[in-house]
């Protein structure tokens, strides 16, 4: 039988409440949106699920939702953010990601172009990335009940036999590395939010690391301790996570700190600290000692990791601070943020 | 960042170190208030702390205007907020500050309530205008460097002739503040911590100049440096109050001659004896009523002011009574000497004003300097 079936309007079209209904408007749009961007072989098959190989050793799962205002910024959207971000949650492991899965709830009335631009982001990212999005799910909820859209991916990966990275194994005298400037995401994200009114070039660092975890992992995989993406709460965060899991401290040196100037600039204006900025395309990495300048090496050869650092060393501390040495020279602690970080009246 | 990484020059911080070390003289003791969060923020998180001799002391002082709003105050704002017909603007570091009864403006909101962050009056205008069926309020804050603005969002609402927008006015002044601290710490008693000088505000002095803090540096015998909020600034402040103890001076200095004059600016201070007056009396956290410290609206503007337009009850509530705020405001404890401090008072869970806001002395010390605490044990 034939497809007689009038073509979704991708160009001034909406989502209306019958593309989420399990009838034939869904499977439209699914296929015109969703399967068309993703397009691979276990998609195309059209089952709830979908099957593949797996390989001898230990697989990797993790799962992330993605919210974001705006949903469209300097350097990526929420679509290409969703598939980079949980690729790096896989990588960070030292895994090799394989599969992904994708699941949207969108509001009624979003429009079928900017999902389209969506989907195709995601598409573009997953292919690049090489890790193709097999599986998913569609739900779309009435007008006000989200903010546009929301999006979950879930990935899987393959680890290489004898990693295993942890956040608990921070040990003293271990160097502190991370793979590029800090605070872009962020602030290019920021300053496309409603009412802020500043203009920067800067565009969002989102990007899947796991080429350059890869080329890591090949140079010194056993030198290298834990692993994280500084993503939300940003490098204080990390940092502060990982003394509490490995039951240590950690000594940074700022001047150390890679911070490019135009985030320098955005955060003074909005009084911010770069060190709380969310970051979508780089890594922290504690590493031993006798590990680091190798790893520091095969960092900078890659193109994610051209301005890779070491920034100092996990110390012994019973009470897992973060201290950081200024560029004056004093010391300071470097702490969580209490809730979110918002900016100061004066 | 040209003309601010100039005043952010470690190489300079550490010879400008050398020098205050070389004047301080060893035998005595000089402790400093700086009184603005600005400075209490730039002494952090640079650890300045680290580079002065152990006998120059810096004592927070109360000017966050965020820490020293009563939590009174922010149950007002928190009813505004309730109303159904309201919706309230605020500055982004207001809505996490605990009223009484643990509630906040980030609770209401999430209950329900209206609550806008902004990032300028300007902002609220344009929501006002853009809701013309909504009655729009400010959450008005701050010393005498917001009260301008301010006051021209009031000006720019009369000339659109905006009858759906009002602020919540909780404008504070300087020096009634300083006068509260001077009077209040007890000179003669050798257990209080006496005062020998202040690093006075940056932003306040750009508007009122320098001229308002010489009756203190005259009558309390107190000299005061005016100095911006960039690290070199405080510490070469600090070199200038060290010099005018040695010499015996009290006078007011300007180290911030780059946007500070004595006599301010003047177009800022007509616009806002324009639209505001001074209340008799006002609640500073931490500190209690202190007379004519307040700003409220002229009668004239009644219509824009949300404490008529919505017959607002003043509400008060007590500070936690083991809360110290008042004496560490003052320079008299130090945070670590509050039993709260740490314990069941942290940032995540203020009690007392001095943790409400990252520039508040305590916040101050818990979020960047309070390792120090545990050297000091240990050592």
């Amino acid at each position: 039988m034939s497809d007689k079936r009038r073509k979704l309007n991708l160009r001034t079209g909406h989502v209306d409440l019958s593309h989420g209904s399990g009838g034939r408007a869904m499977a439209h749009l699914i296929a015109d949106v969703f399967h068309a961007a993703f397009n691979n072989e276990w998609l195309a098959r059209g089952n709830d699920q979908a099957a593949f190989d797996v390989g001898q050793g230990r697989m990797v799962m993790t799962t992330d939702g993605y919210v974001i205002s705006p949903l469209f910024f300097p350097g990526g959207n929420i679509g290409s953010l969703a598939v980079h971000g949980t690729i790096n949650d896989v990588a960070m492991a030292g895994a090799r990601p394989l599969y992904l899965s994708a699941s949207f709830i969108i509001e009624e009335g979003f429009a079928l172009a900017e999902l389209k631009q969506i989907a195709d982001a995601m598409g573009a990212a997953a292919r690049e990335a090489g890790v193709p999005i097999v599986t998913g799910d569609t739900k779309v909820v009435e007008r006000g009940k989200a903010d546009g859209v929301f999006i979950s991916t879930t990935g899987i990966g393959a680890l290489p036999d004898g990693l295993d990275l942890s956040a608990d194994k921070a040990r003293a005298g271990d160097r502190v590395l991370v793979s590029g400037t800090l605070g872009d995401h962020g602030i290019a994200v920021m300053s496309k939010r409603a009412n802020m009114t500043f203009d920067t070039d800067l565009v969002s660092d989102s990007a899947a690391l796991h080429g350059l975890v890869a080329a890591m992992v090949a140079a010194d995989g056993a030198g290298i301790r834990v692993m994280r993406d500084p993503t939300r709460g940003g490098l204080a965060a990390t940092l502060n996570e990982l003394a509490q899991q490995s039951g240590v401290g950690f000594r940074i040196n700022e001047e150390s700190i890679p911070v490019r100037p135009a985030v320098a600039a955005a955060c003074e204006l909005l009084g911010l600290d770069p060190l709380n900025v969310a970051n979508e395309g780089k890594l922290v990495a504690i590493v031993a000692p006798e590990a680091a300048q190798g790893l520091l090496a095969a960092m900078r050869a890659h193109p994610l990791g051209q301005d890779a650092v070491d920034i100092g060393e996990v110390i012994a501390d019973d009470h897992r601070f973060v201290q950081m040495t200024t560029s004056f020279g004093g010391g300071r602690i470097v702490d969580w943020l209490s809730g979110e970080q918002l900016p100061r009246i004066c | 960042m040209k003309y601010v990484d100039e005043y952010r020059d470690g190489n300079r911080a550490r010879q400008l170190a050398e020098v205050i070390a070389a004047t301080a003289a060893p035998d005595r003791l000089y402790r400093f208030m700086e009184f603005c969060g600005g400075h209490t923020h730039a002494i952090s998180r640079y650890g300045l702390e680290d580079l002065l001799p152990d006998n120059i002391r810096m004592i927070h002082g109360p000017g966050c205007p965020v820490c020293v709003l009563p939590a009174g105050r922010i149950d007002m704002a928190i009813a505004l907020a309730q109303r159904p017909e309201v919706t309230l603007c605020v500055y982004g570091d207001l809505m996490r500050v605990p009223g009484s009864q643990r509630n906040s403006l980030l609770r209401a909101k999430a209950a329900g309530a209206d609550v806008r962050m902004v990032y300028s009056t300007l902002d609220a205008i344009a929501i006002a205008e853009q809701q013309p069926a909504r009655e729009v309020v400010f959450f008005a804050i701050g010393f005498e460097t917001t009260t301008p603005p301010s006051a021209m969002a009031i000006r720019l609402a009369t000339e659109k002739r905006l009858g759906n927008f009002s602020i919540f006015c909780n404008h504070v002044l300087t020096p009634p503040a300083i006068q509260a601290i001077l009077d209040g710490v007890d000179l003669a008693d050798p257990d209080q911590v006496a005062l020998d000088g202040f690093v006075g505000p940056a932003h306040v002095s750009t508007v009122i100049g320098t001229r308002p803090y010489e009756y203190f540096a005259e009558t309390f015998a107190k000299p005061v440096v005016i100095a911006g909020f960039e690290p070199l600034d405080v510490m070469q402040a600090i070199l200038m109050l060290v010099q005018q103890v040695n010499e015996d001076r009290h006078q007011v200095e300007n180290q911030y001659i780059r946007a500070v004059n004595r006599d301010g600016n003047q177009r800022a201070q007509a616009a806002v004896a324009e639209i505001f007056e001074l209340r008799a009396q006002f609640e500073w956290r931490g500190l209690g009523l202190i007379p004519h410290s307040g700003l409220k609206l002229k009668p004239a503007y009644a219509g824009f002011d949300a404490e008529c337009r919505f017959e607002m009850p003043e509400l008060t509530a007590a500070d936690n009574p083991a809360c110290e705020c008042g004496t560490i405001l003052r320079g008299v404890k130090k945070p670590a000497d509050c039993k709260l401090f740490g314990t069941v008072c942290t940032p995540d869970n203020p009690m007392g004003s001095c943790m409400v806001s990252s520039e508040g002395a305590c916040a101050a010390h818990w979020t960047y300097g309070r390792f120090r605490d545990i050297q000091r044990k240990a050592s």
